[in-house]
């Protein structure tokens, strides 16, 4: 027994080692040289090794990453405002029609976000909404807002009922029992919804590219695709701002890991 | 525990005292009024999320259907006025020489990488669901490709597929294999963004189909062990039959999902060569944004298709949730 595990962790080790390999890859080309760029077979470790593509997302990438950062903190707050109410709403308080809505959210998931960009472009257009930031934050919310509901329903619905008749009797109204009882035990799904939304806001690109390509304020997945579209030789200050793109996603991974699985779990398999 | 009686009738007669005064048994009018005005609360929550979906989800798409039945140049965005064209630019849509190759793209990319995501998701839920060592942290580490951002997994592709200094083609001609032209060559273009996609989603696959080996109860595999039934044997007997409800959602998720898929494709090859890895999202793209003189209402035409297509599936989908949560 003892032996056929340790044959098992060397085959996961193994899987994982390939899995990984296009990551571990980006950041050994963000170290290579772009002398040794071309060189063949190329330098499986950053041997000879150079930083000066981080040196180049320092200088140029940085309004970007700040650019994103805002884009990201907005669509959390306002998929949190609209979403946590809906889910209480949902899970506790039965409104007739609440199906119907659930069944709205869930088609709404399934719209390609080229369609919502067309129309978003649109309306911008005239609202004069393009290349702006609380613009890009709308459309991205569009992303998470539905997910949220749904997350919060289903995660609200296991607050035992209990609490919210025990907050009744004691006089307190809907508003008062949700401030007060469902918004403090409800943590977890607050978590996973902040953080599927900072995420999903901080990777878009389609809506970034069509509604904010001649912003002033660029998130920083148009900083990478601009030196790739300027068909820039210097990968390693592409894959540089690729690693540095990824740093939320790690931090995400170690920090809330957890909710990271129960939020995948939650959105496909309702419980 | 012992507890006398006159601290028994205390506590009855305090909680009586309690319950009595604050809330006498509502008469059946006052349950409906409450019922009435409990209404309104759950509607009053539920009204931010109402308004926005009408105004940034239904006005868009309308705004969608609208752009499909007139015919919009550049010249109407500023006038504010497009002569409607009924079905023409469906029309027109289906009768370019783009079309069937779009569609036929977006088949085979959407079905090929669905079904190796999750064969491999599955396989690697089945490997990890056995305890061993570090197996949870392997686990953790298997989601990264999912939360990086697409553009990030895309360009690190872009770059290991390579012609000229990738690493893929560096493998390959270690043994002894000439050079693809994954990119470039029009008979690669879509194998290589299927590779990339299938390498994204099979986190996704993975953590799903976990969760739904966790929900089998380990004492039915236990006891086909006991009754002589191999592991080949109690995987296809036993544990593949019990996850055919999660596999039927993770499948349908995956589709609807696969479908949308533009980010990975527009940085690899940007539906290139010609049109060899264009998929309907792409086209629509393209069409839309892709060039100095848009038009607009083709765009909006092949993404309406691309809806259709999306929304006949999302209705199986739920047919299949409904008849999940009624067994």
């Amino acid at each position: 027994m003892r032996r056929r595990a340790w044959w098992l962790t060397a085959i996961g080790v193994l899987l994982t080692a390939v899995m990984l390999f296009p990551v571990y890859w980006m950041i050994n080309v963000s170290l290579t040289k772009t002398a040794n760029m071309r060189k063949s077979p190329p330098n499986l470790i950053p041997v000879d090794g150079t930083l000066a593509g981080y040196t180049v997302v320092l200088h140029q990438q940085l309004p970007y990453l700040g650019t994103s950062l805002l884009v990201g903190a907005g669509t959390v707050a306002l998929t949190l405002v609209l979403a946590a109410p809906a889910g209480f709403s949902l899970a506790k308080l039965h409104p007739r029609g609440g199906g119907a809505l659930s069944f709205v959210l869930l088609i709404a998931q399934m719209i390609p976000a080229i369609i919502m960009a067309m129309g978003f472009y649109v309306i911008y257009l005239r609202l004069g909404l393009l290349n702006s930031v609380w613009g890009l934050i709308l459309a991205d919310s569009t992303i998470a807002v539905p997910f949220g509901v749904l997350i919060f329903t289903a995660f609200m619905s296991r607050i035992p009922d209990e609490l919210v008749q025990a907050a009744t009797i004691d006089g307190a109204g809907p508003l008062r029992t949700f401030f007060a009882i469902i918004v403090p035990v409800s943590r977890n799904a607050v978590v996973t919804v902040s953080l599927f939304a900072f995420l999903w806001a901080w990777s878009d690109f389609l809506f970034a590219n069509t509604l904010d390509g001649g912003g002033s304020m660029q998130p920083i997945t148009l900083g990478i695709y601009s030196y790739i579209g300027n068909n820039n030789q210097q990968w390693n200050a592409i894959m540089a701002t690729a690693v540095v793109a990824s740093v939320p996603a790690a931090v995400l991974l170690v920090v809330a890991q957890r909710y990271v699985a129960a939020g995948v779990t939650a959105g496909a398999v309702k419980d | 525990m012992k507890t006398t009686t006159a601290e028994r009738s205390r506590a009855r007669s305090a909680a009586r005292h309690r319950d009595g005064a604050a809330k006498p048994a509502p008469s059946r009018a006052l349950r409906a009024r409450l019922r009435r005005s409990s209404q309104w609360a759950a509607w009053g929550f539920i009204a931010p999320v109402l308004i926005y979906l009408v105004l940034f989800y239904a006005y868009p798409l309308y705004r969608n259907l609208d752009l499909s039945l007139r015919s919009y140049t550049v010249a109407s965005f500023v006038s504010g006025d497009a002569p409607f064209a009924g079905l023409a630019n469906y029309e027109n849509v289906i009768k370019n020489p783009t079309f069937l190759p779009a569609l036929l793209n977006t088949a085979i990319f959407t079905f090929v990488s669905i079904a190796f995501q999750f064969a491999i998701g599955l396989a690697l839920a089945v490997f990890f669901y056995r305890t061993f060592r570090l197996s949870a942290t392997l686990r953790a580490l298997f989601l990264v490709p999912w939360l990086l951002p697409l553009l990030v997994s895309a360009s690190t592709w872009s770059w290991m597929l390579n012609s000229d200094s990738g690493i893929v083609n560096s493998f390959l001609h270690a043994l002894g294999i000439g050079q693809v032209d994954w990119l470039t060559s029009p008979s690669w273009s879509l194998a290589a963004v299927l590779i990339a996609n299938i390498w994204i989603g099979i986190p996704f696959n993975l953590v799903i189909m976990y969760s739904g080996l966790q929900s089998i109860s380990p004492d039915v595999l236990e006891a086909a062990a006991i009754d002589g039934a191999g592991g080949w044997q109690r995987f296809w007997r036993i544990t593949f039959p019990l996850l055919r409800p999660v596999s039927a959602i993770t499948l349908l998720l995956g589709f609807v999902y696969t479908l949308k898929v533009f980010d990975i494709i527009w940085i690899m090859t940007r539906g290139g060569p010609a049109t060899s890895s264009t998929t309907l999202a792409i086209w629509s793209y393209q069409l839309g944004f892709g060039s100095l003189l848009p038009d607009f209402s083709s765009a909006a035409a092949v993404g309406n298709v691309l809806i259709i297509i999306a929304v006949v599936f999302a209705l199986v989908y739920i047919r299949a949730r409904n008849r999940l949560e009624s067994t």
